[in-house]
Protein backbone atom coordinates (compact mmCIF):
# COMPACT_ATOMS: atom_id res chain seq x y z
CA UNK A 1 0.00 0.00 0.00
CA UNK A 2 2.89 2.20 1.05
CA UNK A 3 4.71 1.44 -2.25
CA UNK A 4 1.15 2.44 -4.16
CA UNK A 5 1.10 5.92 -2.23
CA UNK A 6 4.68 6.77 -3.13
CA UNK A 7 4.50 5.95 -6.62
CA UNK A 8 0.95 8.02 -6.70
CA UNK A 9 3.08 10.76 -4.99
CA UNK A 10 6.16 10.40 -7.06
CA UNK A 11 4.36 10.86 -10.47
CA UNK A 12 1.71 13.72 -9.44
CA UNK A 13 5.23 15.78 -7.92
CA UNK A 14 7.05 14.84 -10.93
CA UNK A 15 3.80 16.30 -13.10
CA UNK A 16 3.30 19.07 -11.03
CA UNK A 17 7.48 20.16 -11.62
CA UNK A 18 7.25 19.55 -15.13
CA UNK A 19 4.06 22.19 -15.19
CA UNK A 20 6.60 24.58 -13.33
CA UNK A 21 9.33 24.02 -15.31
CA UNK A 22 7.17 24.96 -18.44
CA UNK A 23 5.56 27.57 -17.07
CA UNK A 24 9.15 29.27 -16.13
CA UNK A 25 10.47 28.48 -19.27
CA UNK A 26 7.23 30.21 -21.09
CA UNK A 27 7.65 33.09 -19.12
CA UNK A 28 11.29 33.92 -20.15
CA UNK A 29 11.00 32.82 -23.68
CA UNK A 30 7.17 33.77 -24.47
CA UNK A 31 7.70 37.24 -26.94
CA UNK A 32 4.29 39.01 -25.53
CA UNK A 33 3.04 39.60 -21.76
CA UNK A 34 -0.13 37.85 -22.59
CA UNK A 35 1.38 34.61 -23.81
CA UNK A 36 3.60 34.78 -20.74
CA UNK A 37 0.51 35.46 -18.22
CA UNK A 38 -0.49 31.96 -19.65
CA UNK A 39 2.31 30.38 -19.20
CA UNK A 40 2.80 31.75 -15.98
CA UNK A 41 -0.79 30.31 -14.97
CA UNK A 42 -0.26 27.08 -16.12
CA UNK A 43 2.24 26.35 -13.40
CA UNK A 44 -0.08 28.31 -10.61
CA UNK A 45 -2.85 26.05 -11.56
CA UNK A 46 -1.52 22.91 -12.94
CA UNK A 47 1.52 22.80 -11.27
CA UNK A 48 0.60 23.49 -7.35
CA UNK A 49 -2.56 21.29 -8.36
CA UNK A 50 -1.09 18.32 -8.91
CA UNK A 51 1.58 18.71 -5.91
CA UNK A 52 -0.54 19.20 -3.87
CA UNK A 53 -2.55 16.37 -5.26
CA UNK A 54 0.92 14.47 -5.05
CA UNK A 55 1.00 15.67 -1.04
CA UNK A 56 -2.42 14.53 -0.29
CA UNK A 57 -2.37 10.51 0.74
CA UNK A 58 1.11 11.57 2.74
CA UNK A 59 -0.89 14.02 4.96
CA UNK A 60 -2.06 11.92 8.34
CA UNK A 61 -4.90 13.89 9.39
CA UNK A 62 -8.05 15.22 7.38
CA UNK A 63 -7.92 18.68 8.50
CA UNK A 64 -4.34 18.79 7.25
CA UNK A 65 -5.70 17.50 3.80
CA UNK A 66 -7.81 20.08 3.99
CA UNK A 67 -5.34 22.84 4.28
CA UNK A 68 -3.68 21.61 1.32
CA UNK A 69 -6.82 21.90 -0.54
CA UNK A 70 -7.36 25.45 0.62
CA UNK A 71 -4.33 26.73 -0.27
CA UNK A 72 -4.00 25.24 -3.57
CA UNK A 73 -7.92 27.09 -4.15
CA UNK A 74 -6.71 30.29 -2.38
CA UNK A 75 -3.70 30.16 -4.57
CA UNK A 76 -5.71 29.53 -7.82
CA UNK A 77 -8.05 32.58 -7.33
CA UNK A 78 -5.46 35.24 -6.56
CA UNK A 79 -3.54 33.93 -9.04
CA UNK A 80 -6.37 34.26 -11.76
CA UNK A 81 -7.24 37.38 -10.36
CA UNK A 82 -3.95 38.80 -10.63
CA UNK A 83 -3.55 37.84 -14.26
CA UNK A 84 -6.90 39.16 -15.04
CA UNK A 85 -5.99 42.41 -13.59
CA UNK A 86 -2.68 42.63 -15.26
CA UNK A 87 -4.17 41.60 -18.53
CA UNK A 88 -6.43 44.59 -17.75
CA UNK A 89 -3.50 46.81 -17.42
CA UNK A 90 -1.97 45.54 -20.42
CA UNK A 91 -5.02 46.03 -22.83
CA UNK A 92 -5.32 50.06 -21.35
CA UNK A 93 -1.58 49.99 -22.01
CA UNK A 94 -1.95 49.27 -25.81
CA UNK A 95 -4.96 51.80 -26.35
CA UNK B 1 27.01 16.85 0.64
CA UNK B 2 23.42 15.96 1.13
CA UNK B 3 20.71 16.85 -1.25
CA UNK B 4 19.36 19.21 1.46
CA UNK B 5 23.11 20.85 2.02
CA UNK B 6 23.04 21.76 -1.71
CA UNK B 7 19.49 23.38 -2.11
CA UNK B 8 20.60 25.72 1.32
CA UNK B 9 23.70 26.63 -0.84
CA UNK B 10 21.32 27.33 -3.61
CA UNK B 11 18.72 29.05 -1.52
CA UNK B 12 21.23 31.12 -0.05
CA UNK B 13 22.90 32.15 -3.54
CA UNK B 14 19.42 32.96 -4.75
CA UNK B 15 19.11 35.33 -1.57
CA UNK B 16 22.17 36.89 -2.87
CA UNK B 17 21.30 37.12 -6.41
CA UNK B 18 18.05 38.70 -5.22
CA UNK B 19 19.47 41.09 -2.70
CA UNK B 20 22.34 42.41 -5.73
CA UNK B 21 19.19 42.86 -8.31
CA UNK B 22 17.39 45.21 -5.81
CA UNK B 23 20.54 47.40 -5.36
CA UNK B 24 21.16 47.37 -9.14
CA UNK B 25 18.11 47.61 -10.52
CA UNK B 26 17.55 50.69 -12.96
CA UNK B 27 13.86 50.95 -12.37
CA UNK B 28 12.69 52.01 -9.46
CA UNK B 29 9.21 49.98 -9.30
CA UNK B 30 11.55 46.85 -10.55
CA UNK B 31 13.27 47.73 -7.67
CA UNK B 32 11.02 47.58 -5.17
CA UNK B 33 9.46 44.14 -6.58
CA UNK B 34 12.81 42.61 -6.45
CA UNK B 35 12.74 43.84 -2.69
CA UNK B 36 9.43 42.12 -2.43
CA UNK B 37 11.34 38.75 -4.00
CA UNK B 38 13.54 39.30 -1.49
CA UNK B 39 11.39 39.05 1.85
CA UNK B 40 10.14 35.73 0.08
CA UNK B 41 12.90 33.83 -0.03
CA UNK B 42 14.20 35.37 3.47
CA UNK B 43 10.96 33.55 4.70
CA UNK B 44 12.25 30.23 3.16
CA UNK B 45 15.63 30.78 4.74
CA UNK B 46 13.89 31.36 8.23
CA UNK B 47 11.94 27.93 7.10
CA UNK B 48 15.40 26.17 6.86
CA UNK B 49 16.70 27.67 9.77
CA UNK B 50 13.79 25.89 11.67
CA UNK B 51 12.14 29.08 13.06
CA UNK B 52 8.78 29.01 11.20
CA UNK B 53 7.10 32.31 13.81
CA UNK B 54 9.78 34.57 12.19
CA UNK B 55 9.44 33.04 8.40
CA UNK B 56 5.36 33.79 8.90
CA UNK B 57 6.28 37.55 10.33
CA UNK B 58 8.90 38.28 7.28
CA UNK B 59 6.61 36.71 4.42
CA UNK B 60 3.60 38.81 5.68
CA UNK B 61 6.16 41.45 6.49
CA UNK B 62 9.28 41.88 4.43
CA UNK B 63 7.17 40.48 1.50
CA UNK B 64 3.97 41.60 1.57
CA UNK B 65 3.25 44.89 3.65
CA UNK B 66 6.62 46.19 2.75
CA UNK B 67 5.98 45.52 -0.60
CA UNK B 68 2.82 47.55 -1.04
CA UNK B 69 3.99 50.21 1.52
CA UNK B 70 6.91 50.63 -0.81
CA UNK B 71 5.03 50.70 -4.18
CA UNK B 72 2.78 53.35 -2.61
CA UNK B 73 5.55 55.70 -1.94
CA UNK B 74 6.98 55.17 -5.12
CA UNK B 75 3.51 55.75 -6.90
CA UNK B 76 3.37 58.89 -5.00
CA UNK B 77 7.11 59.94 -6.11
CA UNK B 78 6.18 59.24 -9.74
CA UNK B 79 8.24 56.02 -10.33
CA UNK B 80 8.47 56.71 -13.76
CA UNK B 81 9.35 60.46 -13.79
CA UNK B 82 12.86 59.37 -11.80
CA UNK B 83 15.94 59.05 -13.91
CA UNK B 84 18.17 57.34 -11.71
CA UNK B 85 20.81 57.38 -14.47
CA UNK B 86 21.01 60.99 -14.83
CA UNK B 87 21.30 60.96 -10.67
CA UNK B 88 24.70 58.75 -11.45
CA UNK B 89 27.35 59.94 -8.08
CA UNK B 90 30.48 61.27 -9.23
CA UNK B 91 33.68 58.31 -9.29
CA UNK B 92 34.94 59.25 -5.78
CA UNK B 93 31.43 59.55 -4.33
CA UNK B 94 30.94 55.80 -5.44
CA UNK B 95 34.45 54.67 -4.55
CA UNK B 96 34.06 56.05 -1.21
CA UNK B 97 30.50 54.00 -1.05
CA UNK B 98 31.58 51.27 -1.80
CA UNK B 99 35.06 51.19 0.31
CA UNK B 100 32.62 52.15 3.40
CA UNK B 101 30.52 48.99 2.59
CA UNK B 102 33.18 46.78 2.52
CA UNK B 103 34.67 48.00 5.54
CA UNK B 104 31.40 47.43 7.10
CA UNK B 105 30.83 44.05 6.19
CA UNK B 106 34.47 43.25 6.97
CA UNK B 107 34.01 44.11 10.40
CA UNK B 108 30.63 42.75 10.78
CA UNK B 109 32.10 39.11 9.46
CA UNK B 110 35.21 39.57 11.68
CA UNK B 111 32.70 40.49 14.90
CA UNK B 112 30.81 37.45 14.02
CA UNK B 113 33.62 34.87 12.93
CA UNK B 114 35.34 35.68 16.74
CA UNK B 115 32.05 34.65 18.70
CA UNK B 116 32.94 32.71 21.22
CA UNK B 117 31.85 29.22 20.82
CA UNK B 118 29.15 28.31 22.33
CA UNK B 119 27.99 31.45 21.13
CA UNK B 120 26.40 33.99 24.69
CA UNK B 121 22.93 33.61 24.64
CA UNK B 122 20.05 34.09 27.29
CA UNK B 123 17.39 31.82 25.37
CA UNK B 124 17.69 29.32 27.78
CA UNK B 125 16.57 31.50 30.46
CA UNK B 126 14.18 32.88 28.54
CA UNK B 127 13.02 29.47 27.52
CA UNK B 128 12.84 28.34 31.18
CA UNK B 129 10.92 31.92 32.17
CA UNK B 130 8.76 30.90 29.37
CA UNK B 131 7.87 27.83 30.26
CA UNK B 132 8.15 28.35 34.12
CA UNK B 133 4.66 28.58 35.90
CA UNK B 134 2.63 31.66 34.69
CA UNK B 135 3.01 30.84 31.35
CA UNK B 136 0.50 28.29 30.30
CA UNK B 137 1.28 28.92 26.50
CA UNK B 138 2.34 25.59 24.10
CA UNK B 139 4.52 28.25 21.82
CA UNK B 140 7.69 29.17 23.57
CA UNK B 141 8.24 31.92 20.92
CA UNK B 142 4.98 33.36 22.10
CA UNK B 143 5.82 32.84 25.41
CA UNK B 144 8.76 34.39 25.01
CA UNK B 145 7.60 37.31 23.71
CA UNK B 146 4.56 38.05 25.69
CA UNK B 147 5.72 36.72 29.19
CA UNK B 148 8.96 37.10 29.52
CA UNK B 149 10.12 40.35 27.54
CA UNK B 150 6.66 41.53 27.60
CA UNK B 151 7.62 44.88 28.16
CA UNK B 152 9.92 44.88 24.27
CA UNK B 153 7.09 43.60 23.49
CA UNK B 154 4.60 46.13 24.46
CA UNK B 155 6.80 49.37 23.19
CA UNK B 156 7.44 47.68 19.90
CA UNK B 157 3.39 48.30 19.35
CA UNK B 158 4.35 52.10 20.55
CA UNK B 159 6.79 52.29 18.15
CA UNK B 160 4.28 51.46 15.19
CA UNK B 161 1.96 53.93 16.70
CA UNK B 162 4.63 56.72 16.65
CA UNK B 163 4.99 55.65 12.97
CA UNK B 164 1.65 56.53 12.13
CA UNK B 165 2.01 59.64 13.61
CA UNK B 166 4.78 60.66 11.85
CA UNK B 167 3.28 59.76 8.35
CA UNK B 168 -0.08 61.53 9.47
CA UNK B 169 1.87 64.97 10.55
CA UNK B 170 3.39 64.91 6.99
CA UNK B 171 0.17 65.91 5.18
CA UNK B 172 -0.75 69.36 4.19
CA UNK B 173 -2.28 71.64 7.64
CA UNK B 174 -5.92 72.37 5.45
CA UNK B 175 -6.06 67.99 5.25
CA UNK B 176 -5.66 67.83 9.05
CA UNK B 177 -8.34 65.20 10.09
CA UNK B 178 -9.23 64.14 6.84
CA UNK B 179 -9.20 60.85 5.08
CA UNK B 180 -5.98 59.53 3.63
CA UNK B 181 -5.91 59.71 -0.05
CA UNK B 182 -7.99 56.68 -1.78
CA UNK B 183 -5.75 53.40 -2.57
CA UNK B 184 -7.22 52.47 -5.94
CA UNK B 185 -9.37 54.64 -9.13
CA UNK B 186 -12.87 55.52 -8.55
CA UNK B 187 -14.29 52.64 -10.79
CA UNK B 188 -12.02 49.33 -9.91
CA UNK B 189 -11.52 46.36 -12.06
CA UNK B 190 -14.03 43.72 -12.09
CA UNK B 191 -11.89 41.25 -11.52
CA UNK B 192 -10.35 43.04 -8.52
CA UNK B 193 -14.00 43.60 -6.82
CA UNK B 194 -14.33 39.68 -6.70
CA UNK B 195 -11.16 39.13 -6.11
CA UNK B 196 -11.70 41.39 -2.86
CA UNK B 197 -15.27 40.02 -2.14
CA UNK B 198 -14.00 36.41 -2.44
CA UNK B 199 -10.93 36.22 -0.55
CA UNK B 200 -10.99 39.06 2.47
CA UNK B 201 -13.48 37.51 4.11
CA UNK B 202 -11.24 34.01 3.75
CA UNK B 203 -8.16 36.18 4.59
CA UNK B 204 -9.54 37.46 7.30
CA UNK B 205 -10.64 34.31 9.19
CA UNK B 206 -6.58 33.02 8.72
CA UNK B 207 -6.04 35.71 9.82
CA UNK B 208 -7.89 35.29 13.30
CA UNK B 209 -6.86 31.55 13.18
CA UNK B 210 -2.93 32.47 12.95
CA UNK B 211 -3.45 34.60 16.31
CA UNK B 212 -5.55 32.15 17.98
CA UNK B 213 -3.28 29.16 17.07
CA UNK B 214 0.16 31.32 18.01
CA UNK B 215 -0.65 30.38 21.52
CA UNK B 216 -0.31 26.83 21.15
CA UNK B 217 2.00 26.74 17.44
CA UNK B 218 3.55 28.54 14.92
CA UNK B 219 1.64 31.99 14.16
CA UNK B 220 0.57 34.71 16.90
CA UNK B 221 -0.72 38.38 16.91
CA UNK B 222 2.08 40.32 14.86
CA UNK B 223 1.24 37.92 12.11
CA UNK B 224 -2.41 37.24 12.39
CA UNK B 225 -2.54 41.50 12.33
CA UNK B 226 -0.60 41.72 9.27
CA UNK B 227 -3.11 39.62 7.41
CA UNK B 228 -6.02 41.24 8.60
CA UNK B 229 -4.44 44.18 7.96
CA UNK B 230 -3.91 43.06 4.02
CA UNK B 231 -7.23 41.86 3.94
CA UNK B 232 -8.31 45.43 4.72
CA UNK B 233 -5.91 46.94 1.94
CA UNK B 234 -7.69 44.68 -0.55
CA UNK B 235 -10.93 45.95 0.35
CA UNK B 236 -10.04 49.44 0.44
CA UNK B 237 -8.33 49.10 -3.00
CA UNK B 238 -11.47 46.93 -4.61
CA UNK B 239 -13.14 50.33 -3.22
CA UNK B 240 -15.60 48.07 -0.98
CA UNK B 241 -14.81 50.31 1.72
CA UNK B 242 -13.34 53.59 2.36
CA UNK B 243 -10.97 54.43 4.73
CA UNK B 244 -11.75 56.46 7.84
CA UNK B 245 -11.19 59.95 8.72
CA UNK B 246 -8.13 59.95 10.85
CA UNK B 247 -9.55 61.98 13.46
CA UNK B 248 -12.16 59.01 14.07
CA UNK B 249 -12.49 58.59 17.48
CA UNK B 250 -13.03 54.69 16.94
CA UNK B 251 -9.94 54.76 14.70
CA UNK B 252 -7.54 56.22 17.06
CA UNK B 253 -9.09 54.18 20.34
CA UNK B 254 -8.33 50.98 17.72
CA UNK B 255 -4.70 51.95 17.54
CA UNK B 256 -3.77 52.34 21.03
CA UNK B 257 -5.67 49.40 22.64
CA UNK B 258 -3.18 47.30 22.32
CA UNK B 259 -0.42 49.16 24.12
CA UNK B 260 -2.98 50.57 26.61
CA UNK B 261 -4.69 46.83 27.33
CA UNK B 262 -0.97 45.32 27.74
CA UNK B 263 0.08 48.44 29.96
CA UNK B 264 -3.30 48.25 32.03
CA UNK B 265 -2.47 44.58 32.75
CA UNK B 266 1.26 45.19 33.20
CA UNK B 267 0.57 47.92 36.18
CA UNK B 268 -2.54 45.76 37.57
CA UNK B 269 0.61 42.31 37.72
CA UNK B 270 2.62 44.89 39.93
CA UNK B 271 0.25 45.45 42.59
CA UNK B 272 -1.59 41.80 42.05
CA UNK B 273 1.08 39.35 41.14
CA UNK B 274 4.30 41.08 42.74
CA UNK B 275 6.03 42.50 39.89
CA UNK B 276 5.56 44.69 36.92
CA UNK B 277 4.02 42.94 33.71
CA UNK B 278 3.77 39.74 36.12
CA UNK B 279 0.75 37.68 35.08
CA UNK B 280 -1.37 36.01 37.89
CA UNK B 281 -0.46 31.69 37.19
CA UNK B 282 -4.20 31.05 37.55
CA UNK B 283 -5.03 32.83 34.52
CA UNK B 284 -1.60 33.74 32.64
CA UNK B 285 -2.95 32.03 29.56
CA UNK B 286 -6.81 34.09 29.16
CA UNK B 287 -4.98 37.55 30.31
CA UNK B 288 -1.98 36.96 27.63
CA UNK B 289 -4.85 36.10 25.07
CA UNK B 290 -6.97 38.77 25.49
CA UNK B 291 -3.62 41.27 25.20
CA UNK B 292 -2.69 39.98 21.82
CA UNK B 293 -6.46 40.17 20.71
CA UNK B 294 -6.07 43.84 21.56
CA UNK B 295 -2.76 43.67 19.54
CA UNK B 296 -3.87 42.31 16.72
CA UNK B 297 -6.36 44.82 16.31
CA UNK B 298 -3.97 47.89 16.90
CA UNK B 299 -1.68 46.43 14.40
CA UNK B 300 -3.66 45.50 11.90
CA UNK B 301 -4.78 49.55 12.04
CA UNK B 302 -1.43 50.56 12.21
CA UNK B 303 -0.16 48.53 8.95
CA UNK B 304 -3.05 49.78 7.21
CA UNK B 305 -2.74 53.41 8.27
CA UNK B 306 1.49 53.49 7.36
CA UNK B 307 0.08 52.41 4.33
CA UNK B 308 -2.68 54.76 3.24
CA UNK B 309 -0.28 57.76 4.02
CA UNK B 310 -0.65 61.29 5.38
CA UNK B 311 -4.38 62.92 5.10
CA UNK B 312 -5.70 64.20 1.92
CA UNK B 313 -7.86 66.85 1.02
CA UNK B 314 -8.30 67.80 -3.08
CA UNK B 315 -6.86 71.12 -3.54
CA UNK B 316 -4.82 70.95 -0.28
CA UNK B 317 -0.85 70.64 -1.56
Amino acid sequence: MSTAIDAFTIVCVAAGVFFYVAGTVGLLRFPDSPSRLHALTKADNLGLGLVALGLLPREPSVLGALKIVVIWALVMLSGASTAQLIGRVLRRGRR
Amino acid sequence: MSIQTFLDIALALLVIGVAVWTIVARDLFVAVVAYAVYGLFLALVWIRMYAPDVALTEAAVGGGVTGVLLVAAGKRLDMSAIDIDRQKPSTTLAILAAGCSILFAGVLMIVILSLPAPAPTLAPQAAAAASGPGAGLGNPITAVLMSYRSFDTMLEKVVLILAVVGVWSVGADQAWGAAPAPFGPDRPYDALVFLAKALAPVGAIIGFHIFWTGADAPGGAFQGGALLAAMWMVALMARLIELPRIDARWLRLALVAGPAVFLAVGIAGAMLAGSFFAYPSAFAKPLILSIEAFMVLSIAVALTMLVAGPPYRKGAP
